[in-house]
Protein backbone atom coordinates (compact mmCIF):
# COMPACT_ATOMS: atom_id res chain seq x y z
CA UNK A 1 0.00 0.00 0.00
CA UNK A 2 1.22 3.59 -0.60
CA UNK A 3 0.02 7.24 -0.17
CA UNK A 4 0.40 9.52 -2.77
CA UNK A 5 0.52 13.68 -1.77
CA UNK A 6 -0.94 15.27 -4.48
CA UNK A 7 0.48 18.86 -4.59
CA UNK A 8 2.36 18.61 -1.63
CA UNK A 9 3.06 22.44 -1.25
CA UNK A 10 -0.48 23.03 -2.56
CA UNK A 11 -2.01 23.56 0.90
CA UNK A 12 1.16 24.44 3.23
CA UNK A 13 2.94 26.85 1.43
CA UNK A 14 6.19 27.63 2.51
CA UNK A 15 5.46 31.22 3.21
CA UNK A 16 2.33 32.68 3.93
CA UNK A 17 1.54 35.34 0.92
CA UNK A 18 2.13 38.84 0.86
CA UNK A 19 4.70 38.20 4.11
CA UNK A 20 7.80 40.69 2.84
CA UNK A 21 11.35 40.96 3.81
CA UNK A 22 14.64 38.40 3.92
CA UNK A 23 12.99 34.80 4.99
CA UNK A 24 15.12 34.78 7.60
CA UNK A 25 13.55 31.21 8.98
CA UNK A 26 14.97 30.10 5.15
CA UNK A 27 18.18 31.16 5.50
CA UNK A 28 18.26 29.60 8.72
CA UNK A 29 17.21 26.48 7.24
CA UNK A 30 20.06 26.52 4.45
CA UNK A 31 22.89 27.48 7.54
CA UNK A 32 22.26 24.16 9.14
CA UNK A 33 22.69 21.98 6.30
CA UNK A 34 25.29 24.34 5.16
CA UNK A 35 27.08 24.45 8.84
CA UNK A 36 26.85 20.78 9.21
CA UNK A 37 28.75 19.41 6.06
CA UNK A 38 31.19 22.08 7.03
CA UNK A 39 31.01 21.20 10.80
CA UNK A 40 31.29 16.93 9.77
CA UNK A 41 34.98 18.28 8.36
CA UNK A 42 35.75 20.20 11.16
CA UNK A 43 35.20 18.28 14.11
CA UNK A 44 35.67 14.43 12.78
CA UNK A 45 39.82 16.33 12.10
CA UNK A 46 39.71 17.40 15.12
CA UNK A 47 38.47 14.60 17.25
CA UNK A 48 40.99 12.63 14.66
CA UNK A 49 44.07 14.47 15.22
CA UNK A 50 43.59 15.10 18.99
CA UNK A 51 42.35 11.86 20.11
CA UNK A 52 43.47 9.10 17.29
CA UNK A 53 46.70 10.26 15.82
CA UNK A 54 48.57 11.80 18.41
CA UNK A 55 49.94 9.66 20.45
CA UNK A 56 48.44 9.16 23.84
CA UNK A 57 45.73 10.67 22.68
CA UNK A 58 43.57 12.07 25.67
CA UNK A 59 46.65 11.85 27.69
CA UNK A 60 48.34 14.10 25.60
CA UNK A 61 46.45 16.98 25.50
CA UNK A 62 47.85 19.29 27.96
CA UNK A 63 49.21 23.22 27.73
CA UNK A 64 51.98 22.12 25.66
CA UNK A 65 50.21 20.39 22.90
CA UNK A 66 47.14 22.65 22.82
CA UNK A 67 49.41 25.70 23.04
CA UNK A 68 51.71 24.38 19.97
CA UNK A 69 48.32 24.18 17.87
CA UNK A 70 47.25 27.14 18.56
CA UNK A 71 50.59 28.87 18.15
CA UNK A 72 50.06 27.81 14.00
CA UNK A 73 47.82 30.30 11.64
CA UNK A 74 46.32 26.56 10.39
CA UNK A 75 44.87 25.41 13.52
CA UNK A 76 43.89 29.35 14.64
CA UNK A 77 41.29 29.46 12.16
CA UNK A 78 40.29 25.55 11.67
CA UNK A 79 39.49 26.10 15.82
CA UNK A 80 37.68 29.66 15.54
CA UNK A 81 35.81 28.57 12.23
CA UNK A 82 34.98 25.30 14.41
CA UNK A 83 33.62 27.89 17.45
CA UNK A 84 31.94 30.01 14.85
CA UNK A 85 29.73 26.86 13.20
CA UNK A 86 29.31 24.86 16.18
CA UNK A 87 27.71 27.53 18.49
CA UNK A 88 25.89 29.43 15.89
CA UNK A 89 24.30 25.46 14.36
CA UNK A 90 23.95 24.38 18.44
CA UNK A 91 22.35 27.44 19.37
CA UNK A 92 19.97 27.31 16.27
CA UNK A 93 18.97 23.81 17.21
CA UNK A 94 18.22 25.05 20.85
CA UNK A 95 16.08 27.96 19.44
CA UNK A 96 13.83 25.53 17.52
CA UNK A 97 13.61 23.17 20.20
CA UNK A 98 12.12 25.92 22.56
CA UNK A 99 9.92 27.28 20.06
CA UNK A 100 8.70 23.39 19.76
CA UNK A 101 8.30 22.61 23.42
CA UNK A 102 7.67 25.94 25.62
CA UNK A 103 4.91 27.57 24.99
CA UNK A 104 4.73 29.87 27.94
CA UNK A 105 5.54 33.40 26.08
CA UNK A 106 7.66 34.99 29.30
CA UNK A 107 9.63 31.85 29.78
CA UNK A 108 10.07 31.06 25.77
CA UNK A 109 11.36 34.58 25.87
CA UNK A 110 14.26 34.06 28.81
CA UNK A 111 15.20 30.97 27.01
CA UNK A 112 15.66 32.61 23.84
CA UNK A 113 17.57 35.14 25.52
CA UNK A 114 19.91 33.34 27.23
CA UNK A 115 20.54 31.16 24.15
CA UNK A 116 21.51 33.88 22.41
CA UNK A 117 23.55 35.72 25.10
CA UNK A 118 25.58 32.38 25.70
CA UNK A 119 26.29 32.00 21.89
CA UNK A 120 27.40 35.99 22.05
CA UNK A 121 29.79 35.64 25.44
CA UNK A 122 31.28 32.40 24.04
CA UNK A 123 31.62 33.39 20.29
CA UNK A 124 33.50 36.31 21.45
CA UNK A 125 35.62 35.06 24.51
CA UNK A 126 36.95 32.30 21.79
CA UNK A 127 38.06 34.61 19.12
CA UNK A 128 39.39 36.90 21.17
CA UNK A 129 41.47 34.25 23.06
CA UNK A 130 42.59 32.20 19.58
CA UNK A 131 43.92 35.21 18.61
CA UNK A 132 45.75 36.91 21.76
CA UNK A 133 47.16 33.58 22.87
CA UNK A 134 50.48 33.13 23.99
CA UNK A 135 52.07 30.17 24.04
CA UNK A 136 54.91 30.86 25.73
CA UNK A 137 53.94 33.35 28.52
CA UNK A 138 56.13 34.97 30.90
CA UNK A 139 57.61 33.32 33.92
CA UNK A 140 56.17 30.21 33.40
CA UNK A 141 57.34 26.56 33.82
CA UNK A 142 59.40 25.70 30.62
CA UNK A 143 58.15 22.27 31.45
CA UNK A 144 54.67 22.87 30.84
CA UNK A 145 55.26 25.13 27.44
CA UNK A 146 55.42 23.84 24.05
CA UNK A 147 59.24 22.68 23.24
CA UNK A 148 59.76 25.75 21.08
CA UNK A 149 59.71 27.94 23.80
CA UNK A 150 62.90 26.64 25.66
CA UNK A 151 64.34 27.95 21.90
CA UNK A 152 63.29 31.84 22.89
CA UNK B 1 4.18 29.58 -5.85
CA UNK B 2 1.46 27.18 -4.78
CA UNK B 3 1.19 26.04 -8.10
CA UNK B 4 2.79 22.89 -7.89
CA UNK B 5 2.62 19.92 -10.80
CA UNK B 6 4.93 17.18 -9.29
CA UNK B 7 3.39 14.27 -6.96
CA UNK B 8 5.39 12.47 -3.99
CA UNK B 9 4.44 8.89 -3.82
CA UNK B 10 5.79 7.57 -0.56
CA UNK B 11 5.87 4.34 0.86
CA UNK B 12 2.83 3.50 3.40
CA UNK B 13 4.22 5.15 6.68
CA UNK B 14 1.59 3.29 8.99
CA UNK B 15 3.89 1.36 11.94
CA UNK B 16 3.57 -2.52 11.96
CA UNK B 17 0.80 -3.85 13.95
CA UNK B 18 1.70 -4.53 17.31
CA UNK B 19 -0.09 -4.97 21.02
CA UNK B 20 0.28 -1.52 21.61
CA UNK B 21 -1.65 -0.57 18.43
CA UNK B 22 -4.21 2.39 18.94
CA UNK B 23 -2.93 3.21 22.24
CA UNK B 24 0.53 4.46 21.61
CA UNK B 25 2.21 6.48 18.91
CA UNK B 26 4.75 4.44 17.50
CA UNK B 27 7.05 5.65 14.82
CA UNK B 28 9.21 3.69 12.37
CA UNK B 29 12.81 4.96 11.72
CA UNK B 30 11.96 8.52 10.60
CA UNK B 31 10.59 9.06 13.72
CA UNK B 32 13.66 7.44 15.89
CA UNK B 33 15.77 9.92 13.77
CA UNK B 34 14.16 12.44 14.46
CA UNK B 35 14.24 11.55 18.57
CA UNK B 36 17.80 10.80 18.18
CA UNK B 37 19.07 13.30 16.29
CA UNK B 38 17.43 15.98 19.42
CA UNK B 39 18.38 13.95 21.95
CA UNK B 40 22.17 14.00 20.69
CA UNK B 41 22.11 17.81 19.74
CA UNK B 42 20.68 18.72 22.94
CA UNK B 43 23.83 16.78 24.74
CA UNK B 44 26.57 18.07 22.76
CA UNK B 45 25.44 21.42 22.57
CA UNK B 46 25.99 21.86 26.95
CA UNK B 47 29.34 19.88 26.44
CA UNK B 48 30.11 22.20 23.66
CA UNK B 49 29.09 25.08 26.02
CA UNK B 50 31.41 23.52 28.49
CA UNK B 51 34.05 22.76 26.56
CA UNK B 52 34.49 26.36 25.37
CA UNK B 53 35.01 27.40 28.92
CA UNK B 54 37.49 24.77 30.09
CA UNK B 55 39.22 25.46 27.05
CA UNK B 56 39.58 29.14 27.58
CA UNK B 57 41.36 28.71 30.56
CA UNK B 58 44.70 28.07 28.39
CA UNK B 59 44.23 32.33 28.49
CA UNK B 60 44.79 31.72 32.38
CA UNK B 61 47.74 29.73 32.87
CA UNK B 62 49.47 26.14 32.20
CA UNK B 63 48.44 25.38 35.50
CA UNK B 64 45.20 26.26 35.10
CA UNK B 65 44.23 24.69 32.29
CA UNK B 66 46.38 21.59 32.92
CA UNK B 67 44.16 21.29 35.65
CA UNK B 68 40.67 21.08 33.76
CA UNK B 69 42.19 19.14 31.42
CA UNK B 70 43.04 16.27 33.97
CA UNK B 71 39.44 15.74 34.76
CA UNK B 72 39.01 14.87 31.45
CA UNK B 73 41.52 11.85 31.84
CA UNK B 74 39.72 9.98 34.41
CA UNK B 75 38.42 6.79 33.17
CA UNK B 76 34.86 7.27 34.08
CA UNK B 77 35.26 10.63 32.12
CA UNK B 78 36.70 8.28 29.30
CA UNK B 79 34.05 6.29 28.89
CA UNK B 80 31.73 9.09 28.31
CA UNK B 81 33.64 10.37 25.86
CA UNK B 82 33.05 7.54 23.81
CA UNK B 83 29.24 8.34 24.71
CA UNK B 84 30.12 11.88 23.36
CA UNK B 85 32.08 10.80 20.55
CA UNK B 86 29.47 8.40 19.39
CA UNK B 87 26.86 11.17 19.54
CA UNK B 88 28.66 13.37 17.74
CA UNK B 89 29.17 10.64 14.88
CA UNK B 90 25.46 9.69 15.04
CA UNK B 91 24.80 13.77 14.59
CA UNK B 92 27.06 14.18 11.86
CA UNK B 93 25.88 10.71 9.84
CA UNK B 94 22.32 11.81 10.73
CA UNK B 95 22.96 15.34 9.47
CA UNK B 96 24.01 13.87 6.59
CA UNK B 97 20.98 11.84 5.77
CA UNK B 98 18.61 14.54 6.21
CA UNK B 99 20.55 16.72 3.85
CA UNK B 100 20.12 13.74 1.08
CA UNK B 101 16.24 13.42 2.54
CA UNK B 102 15.84 17.03 1.90
CA UNK B 103 17.29 17.24 -1.64
CA UNK B 104 17.53 14.10 -3.37
CA UNK B 105 13.87 12.47 -4.59
CA UNK B 106 15.51 9.08 -4.53
CA UNK B 107 16.77 9.71 -0.71
CA UNK B 108 13.21 10.79 -0.02
CA UNK B 109 12.22 7.62 -0.87
CA UNK B 110 14.74 5.60 0.16
CA UNK B 111 14.97 6.68 4.07
CA UNK B 112 14.06 4.17 5.83
CA UNK B 113 17.20 2.22 4.33
CA UNK B 114 19.48 5.58 4.28
CA UNK B 115 18.69 5.05 8.74
CA UNK B 116 19.85 1.51 8.51
CA UNK B 117 23.10 3.02 6.41
CA UNK B 118 23.24 5.49 9.10
CA UNK B 119 23.32 3.23 11.96
CA UNK B 120 26.15 0.95 10.28
CA UNK B 121 28.38 3.96 9.32
CA UNK B 122 27.97 4.77 13.20
CA UNK B 123 28.94 1.37 14.31
CA UNK B 124 32.22 1.32 11.73
CA UNK B 125 33.13 4.62 12.67
CA UNK B 126 32.53 3.58 16.73
CA UNK B 127 35.14 0.29 15.75
CA UNK B 128 37.65 2.61 14.77
CA UNK B 129 36.99 5.40 17.56
CA UNK B 130 36.72 3.07 20.64
CA UNK B 131 39.29 1.09 20.93
CA UNK B 132 42.32 3.42 20.30
CA UNK B 133 40.74 5.89 22.80
CA UNK B 134 40.10 3.14 25.58
CA UNK B 135 43.80 2.05 24.48
CA UNK B 136 44.73 5.80 25.43
CA UNK B 137 42.19 6.19 28.23
CA UNK B 138 43.36 3.26 30.46
CA UNK B 139 46.78 3.21 29.50
CA UNK B 140 49.11 4.78 32.81
CA UNK B 141 50.10 7.98 32.47
CA UNK B 142 53.63 8.98 31.70
CA UNK B 143 54.81 12.69 32.92
CA UNK B 144 53.33 14.40 29.79
CA UNK B 145 54.40 14.19 25.86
Amino acid sequence: MTATIENPNYAYPARSAGRRGPNLEKAGWIFMRASGVVLVVLIFGHLAFNLLWTPGGIHAVDFGFVGGKLAQPFWQWWDVLMLWLAILHGSNGMRTIVNDYVHKPTIRTVALWAIGIAAAVLIILGTLITFTFNPCPEGADLSLLPSFCAEL
Amino acid sequence: MSETSSSLTLPDPSPRRTTFSGTLYRGNEGMWSWVLHRITGVAIYFFLLVHVLDTALIRVSPEAYNAVMATYKNPIMGLGEVVLVGAVVLHAMNGLRIILVDAWPWATKHQRLLFWIVMGLVAVLMLYFTPTHLINVFSPMDGGH
